[in-house]
């Protein structure tokens, strides 16, 4: 088998490649860490390769293949975003502040795969604790998207989502608090899933705004993300907000047909601030859909337009509880030079802490404080309620709400810096799938520019099975997703 | 409403977070444009909207009380700067 072609294929026929002989996990894995050494430079996706591990865990895979010992994923290859804690392997967050973390354990999502026999190549770059939609504000410089490297890869998982794009791994895992797995996906042109929230664990996911965040997984075809979610998924003790729910068979009932399934597609993604192409391009996919069975129906999400405003009050009075852990004392980056104690906490985490960081701890601690917490937290959780009663409205009347994952395609690197709201109305077709909780997914539907754009699918709680066959639906009758940028060809 | 550069300054405090005085001006204008954008949640009736916590409206799930973990402190500690006799040490805080 030539090189060539291992890089290209999705885990499932890298699984088929194996246990037909063709190839060894051992030689897959060599291959990848061939193709991350050449670009994984120019791309900066990767803050951390674990070759050698690699190397020592494809030979055990390919021992017990060879006495005919199989896993779901034996031998196969993925990346971890930085932001999942690795067993005595570096976990930064793309933060100063945890440059030096080695954390004694494995999140729950790591040991899951782990069990399931897949190989970690490395860690992924991401935006400083998962705060942006650019990936630029990492502490080891931007993520640079693979279909031109002069643009954004999106964020904050830019690196996991650039890395699969580029054919460095076939699969790489994600969180997703207001978009952060679905809008990288269709900016980089591949497929992003993030459940529901309590479908994978969080135990061991570095907390950013615990109400919102969740794992999920990218990957090259709709098929290969329901083989990982099924194996990374399930009911965890150690997160107490994960939820006592079998997990399906995603893999085994994707091919189910979507004949009288009935997509919303929402009125008010249409209108101002959608590139038109882009609006397209969603509604070409959703011909597809149709062609495929399913019926099409104008719904109505009212509210919407607030989730962005609601996102940032939640997000940032969350993010500011739960940042208030890096103190310097017990892990991570440590000031020199103090005079007492509180001067020791306020350098460290005035020298430890990025600029978007800091300013996302300093609206939490402000929408909190005295006075402004009923005007604007309690508020903010108010409206939350009626963006996800528009939704519980909408599914009485759809399985599935359909648009677009983003308003354009990939935006230059540095053009969204100084302009925060800008920049955070890049998630105003992911953020409401966060604030209710329920499941998204971002599948390749098309090009504007040369560049790759994402048609978003939602579900109801726990409905991933809906989406996954969907989207695989979508992707037996287009080629979108097969794409690859020239320059990684 | 905006914000000024006291105020930031306040919130700097409240996070226990140096803020430099060159830093402060940029501070005070991104933080301030965020302030009036989330303003417009103001204008909405939520009269008799329950304040919504968790997307699955779910209780705290409890369990029996009993030890589920073992003692790695060595382990744990080796991400520690300064540690003396399996302690902690931080700047004197009582004289």
């Amino acid at each position: 088998m030539p090189a060539q072609n291992i890089q290209n294929m999705t885990l499932c026929a890298l699984k088929q490649g194996m246990s037909e002989k063709e190839f060894t996990s051992l030689e897959v894995i060599e291959t990848l860490l061939t193709r991350i050494s050449e670009h994984g430079g120019s791309l900066n996706a990767f803050i951390t390769v674990t070759a050698e591990q690699a190397i020592t865990e494809a030979k055990n895979a390919d021992k017990l293949m060879a006495v005919g010992k199989n896993k779901p994923l034996l031998g196969l290859p993925l990346a971890h975003k930085d932001l999942f804690c690795t067993d005595g392997i570096l976990t930064s967050c793309a933060s100063k502040m945890l440059h030096n973390f080695i954390p004694p354990y494995d999140a729950s999502v790591v040991k899951n795969l782990k069990a399931s026999g897949a190989i970690m190549l490395g860690k992924t770059n991401m935006d400083e604790f998962a705060m942006g939609s650019s990936n630029e504000t990492s502490y080891y410089g931007s993520v640079k998207n693979p279909w031109n490297l002069e643009l954004s890869p999106g964020g904050s998982s830019g690196g996991s989502a650039s890395a699969v794009a580029a054919c460095l791994v076939p699969a790489a895992t994600g969180t997703d608090t207001g978009g952060s797995i679905r809008q990288p996906a269709a900016l980089t042109g591949i497929t992003g899933i993030k459940p529901t929230y309590g479908r994978v664990s969080r135990f061991g996911m570095i907390a950013f705004a615990s109400s919102l965040d969740q794992g999920g997984v990218f990957a090259r075809s709709v098929e290969d993300a329901a083989l990982l979610l099924g194996e990374m998924a399930g009911f965890d003790e150690n997160d107490s907000t994960s939820v006592d729910v079998p997990v399906p068979d995603y893999l085994g009932s994707i091919n189910q047909s979507i004949k009288g399934l009935k997509i919303g597609l929402v009125r008010q993604y249409f209108d101002a601030g959608l590139d038109d192409n882009n609006a397209k391009a969603v509604r070409e996919a959703l011909e597809v859909l149709e062609d495929q069975g399913a019926e099409i129906i104008e719904i109505d999400l009212p509210n919407i337009e607030l989730s962005v405003p609601t996102y940032y009050v939640v997000a940032s009075a969350e993010c500011s509880s739960n940042l208030s852990r890096y103190d310097g004392v017990r892990f991570g980056y440590r000031a020199e030079n103090y005079k007492d104690l509180n001067e020791f906490y306020c350098k460290t985490r005035g020298e430890g802490f990025g600029a978007e960081v800091k300013r996302r701890i300093m609206t939490g601690t402000y929408v909190l404080s005295a006075g402004y917490y009923d005007a604007y937290y309690l508020k903010a959780q108010k409206v939350r309620q009626l963006i996800s009663q528009d939704f519980k409205n909408a599914f009485s009347k759809v399985d599935l709400i359909a648009g677009p994952t983003t308003p354009s395609p990939a935006f230059a690197l540095g053009a969204k810096m100084d302009d925060p709201i800008e920049m955070y109305l890049n998630d105003i077709y992911t953020i409401g799938a966060n604030l209710a909780g329920l499941p998204g997914m971002s599948i390749p539907c098309g090009f504007v520019n040369d560049l790759p754009v994402g048609l978003q699918l939602v579900g109801k709680h726990f409905g991933e099975e809906s989406l996954l066959q969907c989207g695989h639906r979508y992707q037996q009758k287009t080629d979108w997703h097969t794409r690859v940028p020239e320059r990684f060809k | 409403m905006s914000l000024n550069k006291e105020q930031i300054k306040y919130l700097a405090v409240l996070s226990r977070m140096d803020i430099k005085e060159d830093e402060i001006q940029d501070v005070v204008e991104k933080l301030s444009s965020i302030v009036e954008f989330v303003d417009q949640l103001q204008a909405v009736t939520t009269d008799g909207t329950e304040p919504m916590a968790h997307p699955l409206a779910q209780g705290q799930r409890l369990r029996i009380d009993e030890i589920t973990e073992y003692n790695e402190r060595d382990k744990i500690q080796l991400n520690a700067k300064n540690i003396n006799k399996g302690m902690y040490l931080v700047p004197k805080v009582i004289d």
